[in-house]
C-alpha cells in the first residue's frame, strides 16, 4: 500500500470507504447533520456544504460509439472535511479527491487526484457552476448545460451535457434515509442529461453520444455502525423511465433498501426499505474479491423484474479507496442501461 | 490400427538410436542456448533495475524559479490546473534555540508516493500533520524542537539530520513566507494531456533528476543484441534438426509405403508422425530448458550478493525459473521442430502410394534442387542488400538479418563447389584429383552440417564483435561520465558555500554539476555547466573536436554537444549553436553519449553561472585519493547522511563487474554454438560413412591403405570447415554491422561504434577447425579400423 493510501485510511473517509464505511457511522463532531424537511435552494445547494463531513458530485454516463459499441464514463469529485467550516489557504480543513474512469467491454481505465481546499486547486462554485480538481472540470452557466473533462495517464475525455428534464429528489423530498436507525443524507439527482463528446483510449479517439446521470449527496453520518457497504443502481429504461435503488449491507446481510421510481417527465415515487429486492445472480473474481456482477432487481409495485449485468465485470476502481463501478445492461420487463456501484467487498 | 502404426514408426528409432539422439540433442541444445540467453537476460535486467531503483530513490525532476529563490504559490495551482502533476516544497532556515534548522514544507496530498516525505508521513495521520501542525524530525533535532517550539513533534529516522519536515502551510507560517514556494517536484507519471510548460510558467526551469539510470539505456541495447544472438543460436540448432528429421523421413519411405499399402489412411499417418514429432520436441524442449537453466545458473554470478554488499538493498539472490522463458523455450522447440519437418511432411503427403522404397538417397539433392537453392540464395542476398540501403524500422532490421543469414547459408554449397572445382583444376596427381572430386561429391551430404557451421561461426564472429565493441564503448563511457570518486548531493547540505569551501580545501578537485532544461535547435535538450579541469581533459574522448576544445569551453567561447544533438540537428564542429537569446557559440566538439535520449550542450562553469544565475549545482563531483576518509570527514563536518554521498568508484566497479560476467557468458555461448555445429558434422559424417563405402572401396582396392584413406577423410572435413570458416568471417562482420549500425540505431537512436578484433577472429576460426577435426576423428578412426571384409563386400554385393 502506498503512503497516500495509508493516509487516507487514517482519515475518516478512507475508513468509511475501505473498511465497512464505519467512519461515516461515527458521531458527527461539530458537523451539521441532515434534518428532514429541508428546503433546497438553487443554485447555492449545487455548491459545497463545508459544514457537513462528506459530499460528492458524482457523474456516470452510458455512451455509444459510432460502431454501436457501449462505453461507460465516471467523473466524481469528493469533498471530505477534517473539521467543519472553511478557511483560506493551507489552513482549510477541506480535502478534495477526484476519481475518473472510462469503461469498455474489454478495458477499464481509472485514476485519481488529491487536493487541499483553500488554495484553488479544487473546489465547487454554485454560480456559474464549476466543480474542479486539477485540470479535471465540470462547468457551465447552470447545471442544465455542462462541459465535462478529465485526463489520466492512459485516457481522457471531453463531453458536453444538456439536461432534458428536472432535478429529482430522493427519499422524502431529498432527505434520503440510509438505515433503520435513521442515518440519512441529502440526496438529489439530475438523471436526464443527454451527452456527446469524445473519449480517448490507448487505441484512439472515439466520438460518443448517450446519457448521463449526476448525483449530489452530502451528509455527516449516512451509515449505521453495523453497515459495511452498499450496492447502488442507477438505471435508465428504454421507456424513458428511470430507477435509482440501493441496498446498504449490514453485518446480518439482510440489508436496507431504498428506491426512487422516476417517470419520464421527472415525477418521482419513493419506495422505502424492503420494497426493492436486489439479489445477486452471478459473481466474478475481481482483484481477489468475489463481487456480484449480475443481479436480479424486483420492484413488485412497478411490475419490474429485470436482470442487470455488467458490461465489463472487471470495472474495478483500484485507487487509494478501491471499489467497483461500471456500466450495466438491463434486460427483462424493463430493458435499458445504467450504472452500478458496489463498495465494501473485502479481499478473500 | 493406430497402435500398430505407432509401433512401426517407433521401430525406426529403435534401429537408429544415433539418429534419435541427433534429433533430440540437436533440438535440446538449440533450446538450451535460447532459454539460457533468455534467463541471463531476464536476471541481468532484474538486477540492473534493482540497482537503478536503489540509486535513483527519492530523485525527481524539479521546477525551479529562473531567478530568485522562490515563486508564487499561485503558479503551483496554475500548473496543476493545466494538467501538470507537481507538488510544492517550501524550504528555509529558522533559528531554534540558537541552532540553524532547515525547515522543509511539503503538501502530503500531492507529494510523490515514494518520496522521503511521504514515507515519513505514512507514520502519522493527516489530521495530526495538518491540523495539529506537527513537526517531523530525526531524534536529535526532535529534542531541540520539543524544548523550543510549541508544536507537537514526531520522531522519524527517515528525515535527514538537521532538517525538519512539516506541512507546507506550517512552514510558510514559521518562515513568514505565506504564499511563496521554493520549488516544485515533478511527479514521474504525467497525464495524457497537459498545456506546455512555457505557456503557464515561462519563468520556471526544469532541473532534471540525475541520470543514475542512464546505464539502463545502454543495457537495453545490450540485451536486444543478446536476444538476437539467442535467435541465431536457435537457427543453428534448427539446421541440425532439419537434417535429422529429413534423414529419418527418407529412411522411413519404405515403412510408410508398406503401411499405406496395408490401408493406413495418409491423413492418419501424417497426424501420427506430427504427434510423434510433438512428443519428441516437447521432450527435447524440456531437456533444453533444463540445460539452459544450468548454463544460466553456472554463468550468471550472484549479482544479488554484489548489490546487497554495495547498497544494502535486498534482492532475490537466486536464478528464478520464470514461466515466460519456460514457455518460450518449449514453444521454440515445438515451432522449430515443425518448421524443420515441414518440407519432409509435405513430401510425404504428396508421395504416391506405390513410390519406390529405396529411390533417392538422403539429401543427394537433384540438380534441380541445387539450382533452386542457388536462385533462392541470390534472391535473399539481393533482398538483404535492398533492405540495408532502403529499409527503415526495427522490423526491417531483423528482416535484413534473416535474409542475410538464410541467403548466405543457401549460397554456401555452390560457393564450396566452385572453390573445390578450382582446387581440382590445380591438381595434377591422380590421388589429388580423386581427393578434390570426392570432396565435391560429398558436398550434398555435408551441406546442412556445413551450413550450421557457417551460421555458428558467423554468429560467433558477429557477437564477439558486437560484445567487444560494446565493452570498449561502455568502459569509455563510464570513465568519462563517472570519473569523480565521490558525488555529494548538494541538497543534503544547507550551506552550499561552506560545503564548497570545505571540498576545495580537502579534495584534489571539485566539479560542481549543474544543468538546465532547454530547447536547442528546436529540440528538447539540456545545458550543462562544467568546471574544466584535468578530469575532463583526460577522460573525455570526442567523436570529433577542435584541438584546444577544453580551453575554448573554459573561456566560454565554445560549446560541446552530444552525438544525439549533432545527428538530429545536423550540427557539426565549426557550426554555431544558439543557446539562448543573445548567446550563440561555435561547436568545438561532439561527444558520444550512450545513456541519454535527448540532446546535451556543455559550456564552461563561468558562462553557465552568468547565464543561469538561479541554478545551483545539484551535485558535486569530488576527485580525491582518499574517498573513504573524505566521506567520513564530510559526514562529521556537515552531518551529511551517508546515502547522500555516492561512492561512484564502487558503482562503476559494480557496473563493470556485472557486464564482465555477462561478457563471459557470451564467450561460453560461443563454445557451445560451435559444439552444436561440430555435433552436426559428426552426425552427418557417421551417416555418410556407410553410403560412401562404394566410393572408398575401389580406391582401397587399388592399394591405398585404410590409414591413408582415414587421414584423407580428416583432411577433407577440416578443409571444408576451413573454407566455410573463411567464408563465415565476412558474413559475421556483416552481421555485426547490421546489429550495431542498423538494429541498434533503429531501437535506440544511436550507433554503437564497430571495432574489429582480428586476434579474436583467428581464435574463433581455430575453434571452428578444432570442432571439425574432433567431429571427423571418430568416423575416420572407424574407417581405419574397419575389417577388410567390409570393403570387400562392396564388390561382392550387386549394387
Amino acid at each position: 500500500m502506498n503512503a497516500r493510501a495509508l493516509i487516507f485510511l487514517l482519515l475518516g473517509v478512507g475508513n468509511a470507504f475501505a473498511q465497512g464505511f464505519a467512519g461515516l457511522g461515527t458521531d458527527a463532531e461539530g458537523f451539521a447533520v441532515p434534518e428532514p424537511g429541508k428546503r433546497f435552494e438553487f443554485p447555492q445547494d449545487h455548491g459545497a456544504h463545508p459544514d457537513y463531513r462528506i459530499e460528492w458530485w458524482y457523474l456516470t454516463a452510458n455512451l455509444t460509439g459510432p460502431d454501436g459499441a457501449d462505453y461507460g464514463l465516471q467523473w466524481t469529485l469528493f469533498r471530505s472535511a477534517l473539521a467543519p467550516g472553511e478557511a483560506e489557504g493551507w489552513e482549510s480543513p477541506q480535502v478534495w479527491f477526484g476519481h475518473a474512469a472510462v469503461t469498455s467491454a474489454a478495458t477499464h481505465l481509472s485514476t485519481e487526484r488529491f487536493a487541499r481546499g483553500g488554495i484553488g486547486q479544487a473546489g465547487v462554485i454554485a454560480k456559474p457552476f464549476a466543480a474542479w480538481i486539477d485540470a479535471w472540470q465540470m462547468e457551465g452557466d447552470s447545471l442544465d448545460r455542462l462541459q465535462l473533462s478529465a485526463t489520466g495517464n492512459d485516457f481522457a475525455y471531453d463531453i458536453a451535457m444538456h439536461a432534458e428534464g428536472p432535478l429529482v429528489f430522493h427519499g422524502a423530498g431529498g432527505y434520503s434515509v440510509k438505515s433503520a436507525k435513521g442515518q440519512a443524507s441529502y440526496y438529489y439527482s439530475q438523471p436526464f442529461f443527454s451527452v456527446e463528446g469524445t473519449i480517448s483510449l490507448p487505441e484512439g479517439e472515439i466520438r460518443v453520444r448517450g446519457t448521463a446521470w449526476l448525483d449530489r449527496e452530502w451528509s455527516s453520518q449516512p451509515l449505521a455502525d453495523d453497515q459495511n457497504g452498499w450496492d447502488w443502481f442507477s438505471l435508465s429504461f428504454d421507456t424513458g423511465e428511470k430507477l435509482m435503488g440501493f441496498r446498504v449491507r449490514d453485518a446480518a446481510d439482510s440489508g436496507f433498501t431504498s428506491a426512487t421510481w422516476i417517470a419520464a417527465d421527472g415525477a418521482v415515487t419513493p419506495y422505502g426499505d424492503g420494497k426493492l429486492v436486489a439479489t445477486p445472480l452471478e459473481t466474478s473474481w475481481v482483484e481477489g474479491r468475489e463481487i456480484p456482477t449480475r443481479w436480479r432487481l424486483v420492484l413488485p409495485d412497478r411490475a419490474l423484474d429485470v436482470t442487470v449485468g455488467a458490461l465489463n465485470s472487471q470495472a474495478w476502481m483500484g485507487l487509494s479507496i478501491p471499489y467497483w463501478e461500471g456500466p450495466v445492461r438491463v434486460a427483462g420487463t424493463h430493458p435499458g442501461k445504467g450504472y452500478l456501484e458496489m463498495t465494501g467487498y473485502q479481499r478473500r | 490400427m493406430t497402435g500398430a502404426v505407432l509401433e512401426a514408426l517407433a521401430s525406426h528409432w529403435r534401429r537408429n538410436r544415433l539418429q534419435l539422439l541427433t534429433l533430440v540433442l540437436g533440438l535440446a541444445l538449440a533450446t538450451a542456448l535460447w532459454s539460457g540467453v533468455q534467463a541471463i537476460n531476464a536476471e541481468a535486467r532484474a538486477s540492473y533495475d534493482a540497482a537503478a531503483a536503489t540509486l535513483a530513490e527519492g530523485r525527481f525532476h524539479q521546477l525551479m524559479p529562473r531567478e530568485g529563490d522562490s515563486m508564487p504559490q499561485a503558479l503551483f495551482v496554475a500548473l496543476r490546473r493545466a494538467g501538470w502533476l507537481v507538488s510544492p516544497v517550501v524550504e528555509g532556515r529558522l533559528r531554534v534555540g540558537g541552532t540553524a534548522v532547515r525547515l522543509v514544507g511539503v503538501d502530503p496530498l500531492t507529494a510523490p508516493p515514494s518520496s522521503a516525505a511521504s514515507e515519513a508521513l505514512a507514520r502519522t495521520d493527516l489530521n495530526r500533520f495538518l491540523r495539529a501542525e506537527t513537526l517531523v524530525a530525526g531524534p536529535e533535532m526532535a529534542a531541540l524542537l520539543e524544548a523550543n517550539m510549541p508544536n507537537p513533534v514526531l520522531v522519524d529516522q527517515a528525515v535527514a539530520p538537521g532538517s525538519v519536515l512539516a506541512d507546507i502551510g506550517v512552514v510558510q507560517k514559521l518562515l513568514g513566507r505565506a504564499g511563496r514556494i521554493s520549488r516544485l517536484i515533478v511527479l514521474p507519471e504525467q497525464p495524457l494531456r497537459q498545456q506546455p510548460l512555457a505557456d503557464i510558467a515561462p519563468d520556471l526551469v526544469l532541473q532534471r533528476a540525475d541520470g543514475a539510470t542512464d546505464v539502463g539505456r545502454l543495457t537495453d541495447s545490450f540485451h536486444l543484441n543478446l536476444t538476437a544472438f539467442g535467435f541465431l543460436s536457435f537457427a543453428v540448432g534448427i539446421f541440425i534438426v532439419h537434417g535429422a528429421i529429413g534423414l529419418a523421413f527418407e529412411q522411413r519411405r519404405g515403412v510408410i509405403r508398406t503401411l499405406r499399402a496395408l490401408g493406413v489412411p495418409l491423413r492418419r499417418l501424417v497426424v501420427l508422425m506430427i504427434a510423434e514429432l510433438v512428443v519428441l520436441a516437447t521432450l527435447a524442449g524440456a531437456l533444453g530448458i533444463a540445460l539452459g537453466y544450468l548454463i544460466a545458473a553456472l554463468l550468471l554470478p550472484d549479482v544479488a550478493a554484489t548489490i546487497r554488499g554495495l547498497y544494502g538493498a535486498d534482492v532475490a539472490g537466486t536464478l528464478q525459473i520464470r514461466p515466460a522463458w519456460w514457455l518460450s523455450g518449449i514453444a521454440m522447440a515445438l515451432g522449430g521442430a515443425l518448421l524443420a519437418a515441414a518440407s519432409a511432411l509435405w513430401r510425404l503427403a504428396r508421395m504416391p502410394v506405390v513410390a519406390g522404397a529405396g529411390g533417392r538417397a538422403w539429401a543427394l539433392g537433384s540438380g534441380r534442387t541445387r539450382t533452386l537453392q542457388a536462385a533462392a540464395a541470390v534472391v535473399l542476398l539481393a533482398a538483404a542488400g535492398v533492405l540495408a540501403v532502403t529499409g527503415g524500422g526495427l522490423a526491417a532490421g531483423f528482416a535484413l538479418l534473416a535474409c542475410l543469414l538464410l541467403g548466405a547459408a543457401l549460397a554456401l554449397p555452390p560457393c564450396l563447389a566452385a572453390i573445390l572445382r578450382l582446387g581440382e583444376a590445380q591438381a595434377v596427381r591422380a590421388m589429388a584429383q580423386w581427393f578434390w572430386a570426392d570432396t565435391r561429391q560429398q558436398l550434398p551430404g555435408l551441406g546442412l552440417a556445413l551450413m550450421a557451421l557457417l551460421l555458428a561461426m558467423a554468429a560467433n564472429v558477429g557477437v564477439s564483435t558486437m560484445v567487444s565493441s560494446f565493452r570498449l564503448t561502455f568502459v569509455g563511457f563510464l570513465d568519462q561520465r563517472l570519473s569523480a570518486e565521490l558525488y555529494v548531493d548538494a541538497d543534503a547540505v544547507a550551506d552550499r558555500a561552506a560545503l564548497e569551501r570545505f571540498l576545495e580545501a580537502h579534495a584534489d578537485a571539485v566539479l560542481p554539476i549543474m544543468s538546465v532544461e532547454a530547447t536547442l535547435a528546436g529540440l528538447p535538450a539540456e545545458i550543462f555547466g562544467v568546471r574544466v579541469g584535468y578530469t575532463y581533459r583526460e577522460n573525455w574522448r570526442f567523436l570529433d573536436a577542435i584541438p584546444a576544445v577544453w580551453d575554448e569551453i573554459e573561456a566560454g567561447r565554445a560549446v560541446v554537444i552530444n552525438e544525439q544533438l549533432s545527428r538530429r540537428a545536423a550540427l557539426h564542429v565549426g557550426h554555431t549553436l544558439a543557446l539562448g537569446p543573445g548567446l550563440s557559440l561555435p561547436v568545438a566538439g561532439v561527444v558520444g553519449d550512450y545513456g541519454n535520449p535527448i540532446g546535451q550542450a556543455i559550456v564552461g562553469e563561468a558562462l553557465f553561472r552568468q547565464t543561469f544565475p538561479a541554478i545551483e549545482p545539484s551535485r558535486y563531483g569530488v576527485r580525491t585519493g582518499n574517498p573513504q576518509g573524505l566521506r567520513r570527514a564530510l559526514t562529521e563536518a556537515f552531518d551529511v547522511p551517508p546515502a547522500r554521498i555516492i561512492d561512484q568508484a564502487a558503482i562503476k566497479a559494480f557496473s563493470l563487474s556485472v557486464f564482465e560476467r555477462t561478457f563471459s557468458v557470451t564467450d561460453a555461448l560461443n563454445v557451445l554454438t560451435l559444439a552444436v555445429a561440430a555435433f552436426a558434422i559428426l552426425m552427418s559424417l557417421l551417416t555418410l560413412a556407410a553410403m560412401r563405402l562404394p566410393q572408398m572401396a575401389p580406391v582401397w582396392a587399388m592399394g591405398t591403405t585404410q590409414r591413408r584413406l582415414a587421414g584423407l577423410e580428416i583432411l577433407r572435413t577440416v578443409l571444408l570447415a576451413a573454407i566455410t570458416a573463411v567464408l563465415a568471417l565476412p558474413l559475421g562482420l556483416a552481421l555485426a554491422w547490421v546489429l550495431l549500425a542498423i538494429v541498434n540505431v533503429e531501437a535506440f537512436g544511436w550507433r554503437l561504434p564497430m571495432y574489429l578484433f582480428p586476434v579474436e577472429y583467428i581464435r574463433l576460426m581455430l575453434f571452428a577447425l578444432a570442432a571439425a577435426l574432433l567431429a571427423a576423428l571418430w568416423p575416420a578412426w572407424r574407417l581405419s579400423r574397419m575389417e577388410p571384409t567390409g570393403l570387400l563386400r562392396i564388390f561382392a554385393n550387386e549394387r
